[in-house]
């Protein structure tokens, strides 16, 4: 029995130690520099108005673009491994490709498509439309770099579940939503949920895409990772600092929340 | 072109919402990912086949996907390790602080790749709170290759630990419980039992990390020294080319890399499905 | 329930693009409203600036406008100009950043001169930023080869700003070498192989020297040097090499978007007030040279006005274009100083 014991404290300890060095302290160091001129000053730069600004942008990108994905990330996880087609692999690929662009790429590529120079400009024109640099597009390049993880998330477990149990309700005369709801959702809730706080995480603070077709106007187009690079480059590391610190605790309040969705749950379970 | 169709020598699937969920994917996929690809192939069109070549296989330009690949690589491998440890203990055991953790695993993703960047670089140069210790010692970590793999390392972290931690939820201990009753050692249990169960998540959180980290630009540039031939990464050379308003060249190497972590991807994804054919005949 | 699904996510795409829209209409159907899209790091000069400028304005006119500015890295942002990003006007940092965007037509030839001096309003130039006390003893640029001194610098390829202290050095080792162009590709080359870390961007290199005390000079704008003072009063100081650039920040209306908004007249008083002695002394208070020599002089503790300035229009630079062709362009001079041996 004392074997297993120290195989566990040995793998919490290798577990602290590496959270310690590789995320509390870079976390000790963003926290430090946002206090570095005391409270007072803090607190004026995140009541900026810029920089509420700047959270409600934030905010709004990342909903629309969890929201979009979760119903995406659903049906392809479904499309994909409850049934066996031709090209799967490929599809399945296809949805690993944001990841896969590095991010200033895949502003780019947004940019020469909807932008002055992109090929559907005349369109675009045609009817008045403005995708890049406006809220838009912030919001389409947020969509894009977020799309794959709640998707393939799921994906793992539903691959190592099999499809018999589906196979067998099916058989059985249910209907797509009820072998969905009854069979299906109970497995894949835990991936879902962390699919879809991966999404939050990151669509918060993508930086890269959003930075290419954003145009950082100011009170308009921009997002908080934004106004940090703008904030640092302007040689006001403290308050880049500080607002950084908003984004931790949005990462904290996501973290709450999913702590209330697992807990009810368990309780449901029970 | 291109069919869709469920393959003639598996039994028809009776599982219903095949037409509709594959007609959302492809048209999402389509929509989001597939049109503005298509510029890549647009802009590049100009380009005659001997500059492509000549730019994607200059010299410096080799060394730097030399760099990004080793270091993303690296990172990919101890993110796996610490990863899996992690996911583990995360779902396993009960300990003081443990929800503080796994709070902490999705940090690297709220916080702007920069700004992490910046604080890595200041623990880990050579004054810096970390880094003060390691200098005298001759190991530098901040403005080398080192820097670079901690950088990757720390923006990668949720990718294993989140693939894998709901499907060890799903394993059910009480195989493991019957083996350890047959006598099965720890080590044993883990290897024959468990981690047949992990690798597609395994290999599909690496892949993620190490797709991820090839491509990753806003925390590396702090931290790598970014001296051409020894800590230069591919996408500071893709922000050279756009510097100078030279979109074919910058898109001429991205394609490079986006190729190389599609093929990475598809091996990956093809593995998958392999394996999970095999557990399927065994079963 | 899966068609109400479908219908939802259908419904928030297309909000979100027509949101996207509305936004955008309200700005381009308003003539009283400007976008000015700017360089790191001028928040602060453009902050004070521009509430100048608008007091200026309703005093003039009677019309309230409103300015929204934008700043990143200099090449970037005309980047994002010529890919759509809607500038009424732009002031950057390079000429030849704003003469990529008008080789796609947005803004007219011969925008050069159509504000006085070159259109830069104000000028910085290159310093050395060193620890205090100059423990290293660097004076001028060949302190910079020695073997013990470790440089700071972002890479001119990357950072636009950065273009400058490449320049500076080039037209110090043409004087000291009489322009034997070996002996000063030489010196570039012993310069570039004390650089230490090769920052992407000014800031990012201003971090490496500052925060992180790696190296023992740094190679700065002047604007930025004092920049890091101000933050660490007692840590540094400026040291002005003997000769040094004149780094000119271009300014420019947008003409294609100015007209297509209806704010030509706005967009040019805009720039023309950057020249008007307040404007001249809020940019020297953001530790801008002034181009107004009066308003220079009264700031001469400030600025150290003995250095001499080498400009980019010099016979030994030629333009911008010239200097982006020999020095700049893949497999230029500065490429081959980082030629494998």
């Amino acid at each position: 029995m004392s074997k297993i014991f120290s195989v566990r404290y040995l793998l919490i300890g290798i577990s602290i130690i590496f959270i310690f060095i590789m995320l509390i302290l870079p976390l000790y160091v963003i926290i430090n520099e946002a206090f570095h001129n005391g409270f007072s000053p803090y607190f004026n730069v995140i009541s900026d108005k810029f920089t509420l600004h700047a959270l409600s942008l934030t905010l709004l990108a990342t909903g629309t673009a969890v929201l979009c994905n979760t119903i995406f990330g659903l049906f392809a996880a479904w499309a994909l491994t409850r049934f066996q087609y031709r090209h799967s692999k490929l599809l399945t690929t296809l949805i690993d490709i944001p990841f896969t662009i590095s991010p200033v790429i895949a502003g780019l590529i947004f940019s020469l498509t909807f932008g002055r120079i992109g090929w559907t400009q005349p369109i675009l024109n045609f009817f008045h439309i403005k995708i890049v640099f406006a809220v838009t597009g912030i919001i389409l390049v947020t969509i894009f770099v977020t799309l794959p993880f709640i998707a393939r998330t799921i994906m793992p477990v539903l691959h190592s579940r099999g499809t018999q149990e589906e196979e067998a309700a099916a058989l059985m005369g249910a209907s797509g939503l009820t072998i969905f709801r009854r069979i299906t959702f109970p497995h894949i809730k835990w991936a879902l949920l962390y699919g879809i706080i991966l999404c939050t995480a990151r669509a918060m603070g993508e930086f890269g895409a959003v930075s290419v077709i954003s145009g950082h106007l100011r009170g308009k187009t921009d997002t908080l990772p934004l106004l940090i690079e703008i904030l640092y480059n302007d040689f006001k590391m403290t308050d880049a600092f500080a607002v950084s610190t908003i984004l931790v605790v949005l990462a904290i309040i996501l973290l709450v929340l999913k702590n209330i969705v697992e807990y009810k749950w368990h309780q449901v379970k029970e | 072109m291109i069919k869709f169709t469920k393959k003639n020598n598996h039994r028809v699937s009776i599982i219903p919402g095949f037409n509709l969920s594959l007609g959302i994917t492809i048209f999402y996929i389509s929509f989001i990912i597939l049109i503005p690809l298509i510029s890549i192939a647009v802009v590049t069109n100009g380009i005659t086949w001997q500059k492509f070549t000549s730019v994607i296989l200059d010299s410096r330009v080799i060394a730097s996907y030399r760099i990004s690949f080793i270091c993303a690589l690296t990172a990919a491998a101890v993110n796996c390790f610490f990863g899996t440890i992690l996911a583990w203990v995360l779902v396993r055991y009960e300990f003081p602080g443990k929800d503080l953790i796994d709070g902490l695993i999705e940090l690297p993703f709220a916080i702007p790749t920069a700004v992490a960047g910046i604080s890595l670089a200041a623990l880990y140069s050579p004054t810096g709170l970390i880094g003060q210790f390691l200098a005298p010692i001759g190991i530098k970590i901040a403005y080398s290759p080192i820097g670079i793999s901690m950088a990757l390392i720390f923006v990668t972290i949720p990718f294993v630990v989140r693939t894998v931690e709901p499907v060890l939820k799903n394993i059910d201990p009480v195989f493991e419980e019957a083996a350890y009753t047959l006598g099965a050692g720890k080590f044993t249990i883990f290897r024959r039992i468990i981690l047949p169960e992990l690798i597609p998540a395994l290999l599909l959180g690496g892949g993620l990390a190490f797709a991820r980290a090839v491509g990753e630009y806003g925390s590396v540039i702090f931290i790598a020294g970014n001296m051409p031939f020894k800590s230069e990464i591919v996408p500071l050379l893709i922000m050279i080319k756009l510097q100078q308003f030279n979109y074919t060249e910058a898109t001429s190497i991205a394609i490079v890399m986006l190729l190389f972590s599609f093929l990475i991807m598809f091996a990956i994804n093809s593995l998958q499905i392999y394996q999970q054919r095999l557990i399927r005949g065994g079963r | 329930m899966n068609k109400k699904f479908i219908l939802f996510a259908i419904f928030i795409i297309i909000s979100s693009v027509l949101a996207g829209c509305k936004s955008d209409e309200q700005s381009a159907s308003s003539n009283n409203q400007l976008i000015n899209v700017s360089y790191d790091p001028t928040r602060e000069l453009y902050a004070a600036y521009n509430a100048a400028f608008i007091k200026h304005w309703q005093e003039k006119t009677g019309q309230a406008v409103t300015i929204t500015q934008s700043h990143g890295g200099s090449g970037a942002q005309a980047r994002s100009v010529i890919e759509g990003n809607d500038a009424d006007v732009v002031t950057l940092a390079l000429e030849y950043d704003i003469t990529a965007i008008e080789k796609t037509g947005l803004i007219k030839k011969g925008w050069l001169s159509s504000f006085p001096h070159d259109s830069s309003p104000y000028t910085s130039t290159i310093v050395f930023l060193v620890r205090k006390g100059n423990p290293k003893n660097i004076k001028d640029w060949n302190d910079l080869i020695r073997p013990d001194i470790s440089i700071i610098t972002p890479n001119p390829k990357t950072s636009g700003g950065a273009r400058w202290n490449y320049l500076a050095a080039w037209a110090y080792a043409n004087n000291a070498y009489q322009g034997n162009e070996e002996q000063m590709k030489k010196y570039m080359k012993k310069l570039f192989n004390n650089v230490l870390v090769l920052d992407s961007g000014a800031r990012g290199a201003t971090t490496t020297f500052v925060e992180n005390g790696q190296g023992d000079v740094l190679l700065a704008w002047e604007n930025e040097a004092y920049l890091s003072l101000k933050e660490h009063p007692d840590e540094f100081q400026i040291v002005s090499p003997s000769i040094s650039i004149l780094a000119q920040p271009s300014v420019a209306v947008v003409d294609k978007i100015a007209d297509e908004h209806g704010t030509r007249e706005l967009a040019e008083e805009y720039l023309n007030y950057l020249y008007s002695p307040e404007a001249q002394k809020i940019a020297a208070d953001n530790f801008y040279r002034p181009t107004d020599e009066n308003i220079l002089k009264q700031y001469a503790d400030t600025f150290d006005l003995n250095i001499k300035l080498a400009t980019i229009n010099d016979p030994l630079f030629g333009g911008w274009d010239k200097v982006q062709e020999t020095h700049f362009k893949d497999g230029g001079i500065f490429d081959q100083i980082y030629q494998k041996k």
